[in-house]
């Protein structure tokens, strides 16, 4: 087998490469920059040239070379090549091939375009990894067009009532995404980490407010807050009232998620797939064997079997997928530096 | 349908009251009266009874949903809430049809005597019909969860608002015995149809809990001074030589309640008591627990009437020969109460004597011999005091004696619905016997948000052992319970059942070996 599942990640034993490794490896190739993905230590690192400057940005001064979509290299006779996962900007799977045995490690992926991300592509292969972050048929998400007209519809509810509309997301992937959809001409306020995010990536932040500490409440007026779930429960909020709160995320499919978190409105926005883009990802890369990772994977495999008579296991990985309150995208840095802003 | 499922949504997207009042006013004013009054029936807790047995929904929704049962299964486990888990399974049609409120109520009535296929066919015609919000607002009504978090109070705030009425009148008006298939909004308001029903009774007045110190109160000569009775608060209504008596949760209790029937004969038409209903037998009170007992029964029988006989502690007078004397203020009614207890001659209706010590420094003693006397506390109530609607501050206040407690330790967690869905909420604690720890009481609520998903956390990382929906969790989290009365019960593993437990907090100071033992609660057991 081309790929072994290691204590240190997922492993490639003929090009001596780890895929999104979990412990400091001499060789790493980078799904995407999410910490859970792209962890710091290794010697050299391999990913998509989109996410160069967000992967410096975070992990610092690293040995890293990149790739564009469908390019390839060789390594000890295994082609290996990135090809877009539509998850956030520069997320890549990666194929790998030796000797005809065909691997594609997925990431994280969504099929559905949103817009903003380089689209999804299937990729044939013999062995395909898969997350289940949303692995249930009660996840189900909404077209990305019907869900921008219902977010600019509710900015421009709450400004009507003088209110200001508190969105969060996370800071790299989402909160583009989410600005991206926002249609209007109400101030936008940052919160800093998603400024920074920003200009790291180079989108344009010219249009937008970056908090500081001198933030005063007329420059909203009503307007929009964007932030990252690190402020919830925090009085850093309270400069902001009156406002109303919107998380922006998959798990605003179950009301109990909403609820718990008193917000006021969940936007159900994910950049995973969900049930049915799953299994129509799976079944498009015409592959037998089906690992599936982080999620619901006993679940998920357990359907793989029953349904498509599919050679599905699950894998233990240290992924974390989609989380609320803690964004696992951060630095422990930029965390610090919030707190004390708050 | 998709005007009250509006509402409901509104009603679930925010906590702030005024917001819950005007999306009712709002969605009052603009329905008509038939709508209206299942929307009522609904907000103040009037659900009609399931219709479909839980696990035919269950295999249906699977069915149509085009999935394996367990898939369904381990979906709802992840979703922790039946109607969500359906309305989120089934595939969804765009339609812009709309089916009358009230029509859609009537036919979840009508299906519950229809054969299984007649139901499974009208389940799947409106499951395919409706959008999400409706589906699950639909899907709520027919698995027999529908709650929203508004009180009696708001509803009834919100009819006032949108029919220009006033509170006290709009709640007196909706009182009693009405079916919503039977009448409608306007019906139950208007002038005439407060007499028709003898059964009517009036809406309670409650009392908060005494926080504002003696002083803040007056002269204790203005103020009546009972015992707050520990049985079942209720109203014995007495017209045209019929009784009912009703519980302060308007429940009518008259069956239940069959000794009182008798009262027919010796009260006068057109009287209304308000009292506490109470096990009473060989000149002395029982225990609430008894009565809990002879409630829970299907039929009263005559054994019971003898082991458990109930009486009446009577409060305060509400009609006096058919007059509402709700404005007269206390000290005038409690002279005709006396009068027409006096007269009745019967030792169903007792008179709560009232307590009278000359100054307030005597209050706080009186109070402490609640516990053995059976009662839960004092009232104070203003001698000028006119009998108000609803739960009010300032003339009437409750005292109770504080609860008591014990230490326990958290050995199974189970998750919870709604709000809590997906959250490991419900709790079984257990207590030391000897070197086991054993189970003795379930508790909830009492933690905020946030320590419940720490709790949360903590369980998922704890876990021992899976049953079903019920996890076994490391024994170490330790609790501080508070209960009301504590009773033997030998369907207990531990002997005992508490009465009203609560979590009062989270004792992250206390390790599982310092908590309370078998032996202090048989102690306590034997003590009251």
């Amino acid at each position: 087998m081309l790929i072994q599942f290691t204590n240190s990640g997922i492993y490639c034993k003929q090009a001596d490469v780890y895929i999104d490794p979990w412990k400091p490896v001499n060789k790493a190739i980078i799904t995407h920059a999410h910490s859970d993905h792209a962890r710091w230590g290794s010697k050299h690192y391999l990913a998509h040239t989109d996410s160069e400057f967000i992967l410096r940005y975070r992990l610092g001064n690293i040995s890293l070379e990149t790739l564009s979509y469908n390019q390839s290299v060789q390594i000890n006779g295994v082609n290996i090549s990135l090809h877009p996962a539509g998850h956030i900007i520069g997320s890549a799977q990666v194929r790998l091939e030796y000797k005809g045995e065909i691997w594609v490690v997925s990431g994280d992926y969504k099929v559905k375009s949103d817009g903003y991300t380089v689209p999804f592509e299937p990729v044939k292969c013999q062995h395909f990894i898969t997350e289940s972050t949303f692995g249930l048929p009660v996840y189900n998400f909404p077209d990305v067009s019907d869900l921008n007209v219902q977010l600019n519809e509710w900015v421009a509810e709450n400004a009507a009532q003088g209110l200001n509309s508190l969105l969060i997301g996370y800071a790299l992937g989402k909160a583009q995404r989410i600005l991206s959809a926002l249609e209007t001409d109400q101030p936008i306020l940052l919160h800093s980490t998603i400024y920074n995010t920003n200009e790291a990536l180079g989108f344009d932040n010219s249009r937008y407010i970056k908090f500081t500490q001198d933030f005063k409440k007329e420059q909203l007026n009503p307007g929009i807050v964007l932030a990252t779930g690190s402020v919830i429960g925090n009085p850093w909020l309270r400069r902001f009232d009156p406002y109303k709160l919107a998380f922006c995320s998959g798990w605003m499919q179950l009301r109990g998620a909403r609820r718990r978190r008193n917000a006021d409105k969940g936007f159900i926005m994910s950049d995973h797939a969900d049930w049915h883009s799953l299994n129509d990802a799976v079944l498009a890369t015409g592959a037998q064997n089906i690992y599936v990772t982080h999620g619901y994977k006993s679940v998920y495999a357990k359907w793989l079997r029953e349904k498509y008579q599919l050679n599905a296991v699950e894998v233990e990985t240290l992924f974390e997928g989609e989380s609320i309150e803690n964004e696992s995208t951060e630095t422990k840095e930029e965390i610090r530096e919030e707190n004390q802003q708050a | 349908m998709k005007a009250f499922s509006r509402l409901y949504s509104e009603l679930d997207q925010t906590t702030r009251t005024n917001e819950k009042v005007n999306a009712m006013a709002n969605y009052f004013m603009r329905t008509n009266a038939q709508d209206s009054i299942w929307a009522v029936a609904l907000l103040t807790g009037r659900r009609p009874k399931r219709p479909i047995r839980t696990s035919d929904l269950k295999l249906w929704a699977a069915e149509l949903a085009r999935i394996p049962y367990w898939l369904f299964e381990d979906s709802y486990d992840v979703v922790g809430d039946l109607a969500e888990t359906i309305s989120l399974l089934i595939p969804l049609r765009k339609t812009e049809q709309d089916k009358p409120f009230s029509e859609v109520m009537n036919e979840i009535i009508d299906i519950q005597t229809k054969s299984e296929n007649e139901k499974k066919e009208w389940l799947f015609s409106y499951w395919s019909e409706f959008l999400q919000d409706e589906l699950f607002v639909f899907n709520k009504l027919i698995t027999g969860s529908f709650r929203v978090g508004v009180s009696q109070q708001l509803v009834y705030k919100a009819i006032a608002k949108a029919y220009d009425l006033d509170d006290k009148v709009v709640t007196h008006k909706l009182m009693g015995n009405w079916l919503p298939q039977n009448t409608n909004l306007k019906e139950l308001l208007s002038d005439e149809s407060s007499s028709f029903d003898d059964s009517k009774p009036y809406p309670f007045y409650l009392a908060y809990q005494l926080d504002l110190p003696f002083t803040d109160l007056g002269n204790i000569s203005e103020w009546q001074l009972e015992r707050k009775y520990d049985g079942i608060r209720g109203q014995i209504i007495v017209r045209n030589q019929q009784v009912h008596t009703w519980s302060r949760g308007e429940e009518l209790m008259t069956d239940k309640f069959i000794e009182f029937d008798i009262l027919k004969t010796i009260l006068p038409h057109g009287t209304v008591v308000d009292g506490e209903v109470l096990p009473f037998k060989d000149g002395k009170i029982q225990s609430f627990n008894e009565m809990q007992k002879r409630i829970g029964r299907k039929n009263v029988s005559k054994k019971t009437l003898t082991d458990v006989p109930l009486c009446m502690m009577c409060y305060d007078l509400l009609e006096h020969n058919g007059e509402d004397i709700r404005t007269k203020p206390l000290h005038e009614r409690r002279a005709l109460l006396e009068e027409v207890i006096t007269k009745a001659k019967t030792d169903l209706l007792k008179l709560s004597p009232v307590l009278s010590p000359d100054s307030w420094d005597k209050v706080d003693t009186l109070r402490t011999e609640s516990k053995q006397l059976g009662c839960e506390g004092l009232m104070l109530k203003h001698k000028d005091s006119v009998y108000e609607t609803g739960r009010r501050r300032g003339k009437w206040w409750k005292w109770k004696v504080d609860p008591y407690t014990v230490d326990a330790v958290l050995i199974y967690a189970q998750s919870g619905h709604g709000r809590r869905a997906n959250l490991y909420t419900d709790y079984t604690f257990a207590i030391w016997d000897k070197k086991e720890l054993v189970p003795f009481t379930k508790a909830y609520s009492g933690l905020t948000d946030k320590e419940l998903i720490e709790v949360d956390t903590w369980i998922k990382k704890n876990t021992i052992e899976k049953f079903g929906p019920v996890r076994s969790v490391r024994a170490e989290l330790v609790f501080e319970i508070a209960f009301e009365g504590i009773n033997a019960s030998p369907r207990h593993k531990s002997g005992i059942a508490l009465r009203f437990p609560r979590i009062l907090r989270w004792r992250k100071d206390k390790n599982k070996e310092e908590i309370n033992t078998k032996e202090d609660l048989m102690q306590l057991l034997n003590s009251v």
